[in-house]
């Protein structure tokens, strides 16, 4: 197909030429920074939490009159859920992943650090791993005769006492790597406070934060031997297998609430639950991205069948002529679904510097990652597509002129 | 002469239905698309307090060791209690309330309602005039009663209803974490979106139901709920034990009538700061910040990113719907050059014919922008039912509805000059010939 004749037929319809090279441009580079940020939000919305999300259960419950010792309810509590049928093991724990509201410390190295290198999320409760199912690939977890109550741990930093503190803790494999490179992460000491330095024993695979709000320090977590008493703040867990949630998690608010009466649920939920209000926001966002690029695919296209319909009728007399000189039908055809990929083209190599330009705004505003090469031939082979779509209507209008309109005055 | 344009921009629009009902769709949609993002921004971004936020300033000071523990140049957003109640005993602002957020069980006497939770706010008792809050049924506390850790508390219109109809209940008592309250005061659901005072709890429908002296709150060990960052070895607190003297999680905030009184409270915090450091409390120099409501809102950034991001996607998607509608126009024009053609022989001048066409594109911009306002309301009522927090908060209000309106207009009216101009050079004497 000679380009030549094209171009220089284009070369009369400046200004609409213009605008259709510049509208595919536009949408070129919205769509591909629109499915960029949805590969980055179904991305995130997979993250991993480090449990096993299907076999567990959430109850939070809120005391009315205030509890005389509530680490002594937490115990009672613990017992009473063992006791619940197809309860296959139960923790106490001050957070979960994915709960928005989060506990956290921050960590030096050494004491004589001047500044903190980062925030870690704090996990505190007993037998947190083995009830949440997460994966112990280093050293091991932490015995019962570790664990302190929280409170006497409140108390001894308050007033410099120290044999009541915690010695030990476990961390993510993520953590490690980041506080100490390439090197074997058991035994060496996390300082949590200037004076509090715990050994750590034990690393975890995964356990994401409570509110992991940046991808990158998502799994910066620590589990430390602290026992909590029964508060509002404070979750049970319990284990069991997928097909039981539902019963077991009635049955254990039942036991709880029998075992002291004096609460309100404020919380009792499956984790996938959990996982899928924390995320909603980005599935929503995800859901309006693509409802954005399907749009701008539909007006583009209707903008595309508008102009060359526009140009079929403008052209009859010369596609008569042409038809009445021997063209066939095919070449007509041809004629206008390459003119069609030539302006596509030309607005799509625009589209391509806009795409890179908005990344740029992106990244400096939003914190957004570069855009990877890979979104570029995407966002094109979709406009190429919909143009050649959108094209064919008015060109298979145009390949059905008959040759006999060359002879006609219009 | 403009009736008989509007005829002709009638006619020529019901030639060719299919060219301009895609111009209607296209230039609905990207309006539709672009109010919805709009008002969002708009509701998200207003002012909590009209009239009254540019004299209430939120006062930070720097109490932080040196360790580096909750590290940053700028001073911590919340205070200690030890300096929250001395800004508040020295009384150097017009008005000034030291609060955090909370939450409480009510026990109601009517036994046939289960006991539940709400959110509440201990504050000191200029928190009700200094916020301008409107009381429906009695008033709030004053400084005596602060004091003295009374056990007064102040109800909102909802959690009246539910627990008394909705009856003057001033003068009953509320049994709340079972110790017995009395109410002095009702006051309307007063929620300042976003929740300014305490962004702690979310910036959005984080309105409180219950309000509590702050002593006494503290003094009843009352649940606090919230942030609080610490330094050295300060914990956040758990159970019923309160954050340690090295933690930040009370809320502070002055009215200052006049910018000079604000400029004489900001010295006034560096002079507390430089006091404090010579009596080796504080360990950094004087680090202070004095910021009135709207400049603080801009500093916490409480508009979501998500939402910044979808009113720019939506503009992106108008100025796509734009430059296709020129493209049509254009087409839509070129295309009765004959016309044109003979009304500029006939003696219309470049000129009207210019108005002609703009009359037209003005009518699709019209049709377009009430065709976007349906399309908008139906755009807020899906975000209402998103499960955001600041979902509620989409409506749209007179001022945006008249912004639509311009929006639609103005954008179809530029859309409509490059196509019109391009028509009017059409020289009268070539297009009679070609025909």
């Amino acid at each position: 197909m000679p380009i030549r004749p094209i171009l220089s037929s284009l070369r009369r319809h400046k200004v609409a030429v213009w605008l259709l090279v510049l509208e595919i441009a536009l949408t070129c580079a919205i769509i591909c920074n629109a499915i960029f940020m949805i590969g980055n939000r179904l991305h995130r919305m997979h993250m991993p939490s480090g449990v096993d999300e299907h076999a567990l259960v959430q109850i939070k419950l809120a005391a009315i009159a205030p509890i005389p010792d509530i680490y002594a309810q937490a115990r009672e509590d613990l017992a009473v859920l063992r006791g619940v049928p197809g309860a296959q093991a139960v923790a106490l724990t001050n957070q979960i992943p994915f709960q928005t509201s989060s506990s956290n410390v921050s960590i030096r190295t050494s004491p004589s650090q001047a500044h903190t290198i980062l925030s870690a999320s704090s996990y505190f409760g007993e037998d947190l791993p083995q009830t949440m199912g997460m994966r112990v690939v280093a050293g091991r977890d932490l015995r019962p005769d570790e664990f302190v109550d929280a409170g006497i741990v409140v108390k001894d930093l308050a007033t410099g006492e120290t044999k009541g503190l915690p010695a030990v803790l476990l961390v993510t494999q993520a953590l490690a790597q980041r506080l100490w490179p390439g090197q074997n992460p058991l035994g060496k000491l996390v300082y949590v406070t200037p004076t509090l330095g715990l050994r750590v024993v034990g690393v975890l695979a995964h356990l994401a934060r409570a509110n992991p709000y940046n991808d990158a320090v998502a799994q910066y977590s620590v589990i430390m031997p602290l026992f909590m008493g029964a508060g509002r703040d404070q979750s049970y867990i319990i284990r069991t297998r997928p097909q039981d949630r539902e019963r077991v998690l009635k049955a254990a608010v039942a036991a709880l609430k029998k075992a002291n009466p004096e609460r309100v649920v404020i919380e009792q939920r499956t984790f996938d639950q959990v996982r899928q209000k924390y995320f909603a926001n980005d599935r929503a966002m995800a859901g309006i991205l693509v409802g954005v690029i399907v749009a701008l695919l539909i007006v583009t296209a209707l903008g595309i069948v508008g102009l060359a319909s526009f140009w079929v009728g403008q052209r009859r007399r010369s596609i008569g002529i042409r038809r009445a000189v021997g063209a066939t039908r095919g070449d007509i055809l041809r004629y206008f679904l390459t003119e069609n990929f030539l302006l596509a083209s030309i607005g799509i190599a625009l589209g391509m510097v806009l795409a890179y330009g908005i990344n740029l705004f992106l990244m400096t505003r939003y914190e957004l990652p570069r855009l990877p090469a890979i979104y570029f031939p995407v966002g094109a082979i979709a406009l190429w597509a919909i143009g050649q779509l959108a094209v064919l209507g008015p060109a298979l209008r145009a390949a059905a002129v008959p040759p006999v309109v060359a002879t006609r005055s219009v | 002469m403009f009736g008989y344009y509007l005829d002709l921009a009638l006619r020529s629009l019901k030639r060719n239905k299919v060219l301009t009902a895609l111009m209607v769709l296209a230039i609905a949609l990207g309006i539709g698309a672009s109010m919805t993002t709009l008002t969002v921004l708009h509701v998200l971004s207003g002012d909590p307090l009209p009239g009254r936020s540019s004299k209430l300033y939120y006062p930070q000071i720097d109490p932080r060791d040196l360790s580096g523990q909750m590290s940053g140049k700028e001073p911590p957003e919340q205070l200690t209690l030890i300096d929250g109640l001395n800004l508040l005993h020295a009384k150097r602002a017009d008005r000034q309330a030291l609060m955090t957020g909370g939450s409480v069980p009510i026990q109601p006497d009517d036994t046939a309602i289960d006991p539940f939770y709400v959110r509440a706010r201990y504050t000191t008792a200029d928190f009700f005039p200094m916020f301008g809050v409107k009381f429906l049924y009695g008033r709030g506390w004053d400084a005596t009663d602060d004091h003295a850790k009374a056990h007064d508390v102040v109800i909102t219109r909802s959690l009246d209803q539910r627990l008394f109809g909705g009856a003057d209940s001033v003068g009953r008592t509320l049994r709340m974490a079972d110790t017995v309250f009395r109410i002095i005061g009702v006051i309307g659901d007063w929620h300042p979106e976003p929740h300014f005072y305490d962004l702690n709890t979310g910036s959005y429908g984080g309105a409180e139901q219950v309000f509590v002296p702050l002593q006494t709150a503290l003094d009843l060990h009352l649940k606090h709920e919230g942030s609080s960052d610490c330094w050295g070895n300060g914990t956040g607190g758990v159970g019923r034990i309160y954050p340690a003297a090295q933690c930040v999680w009370l809320q502070f905030w002055v009215q200052l009538d006049t910018p000079a009184r604000a400029t004489a409270y900001k010295r006034f915090l560096v002079n507390y700061s430089e006091q404090q450091k010579a009596q080796g409390r504080f360990m950094k120099a004087p680090n202070v910040r004095l910021r009135n409501v709207m400049q603080w809102l801009a500093y916490q950034m409480v508009v979501p990113d998500d939402v910044r991001l979808q009113a720019g996607l939506a503009f992106g998607f108008l100025l796509v719907c734009l430059v296709n509608t020129v493209g049509l126009m254009l087409a839509k024009f070129m295309r009765r050059a004959g016309e044109l053609g003979v009304r500029r022989a006939l003696g219309a001048s470049r000129r009207s014919l210019f108005l002609q066409l703009l009359v037209e594109s003005g009518l699709i911009g019209l049709v377009g922008g009430i065709g976007g306002l349906l399309l908008a309301l139906m755009g807020l009522w899906l975000i209402r039912h998103r499960p955001s927090d600041y979902a509620a908060l989409a409506r749209l209000d007179p001022a945006m509805l008249l912004i639509t309106f311009a929006l639609a207009l103005g954008a179809s009216l530029l859309a409509g000059l490059l196509p019109a101009w391009r028509a009017c050079q059409v020289a009268p004497a070539l297009q009679l010939k070609s025909n």
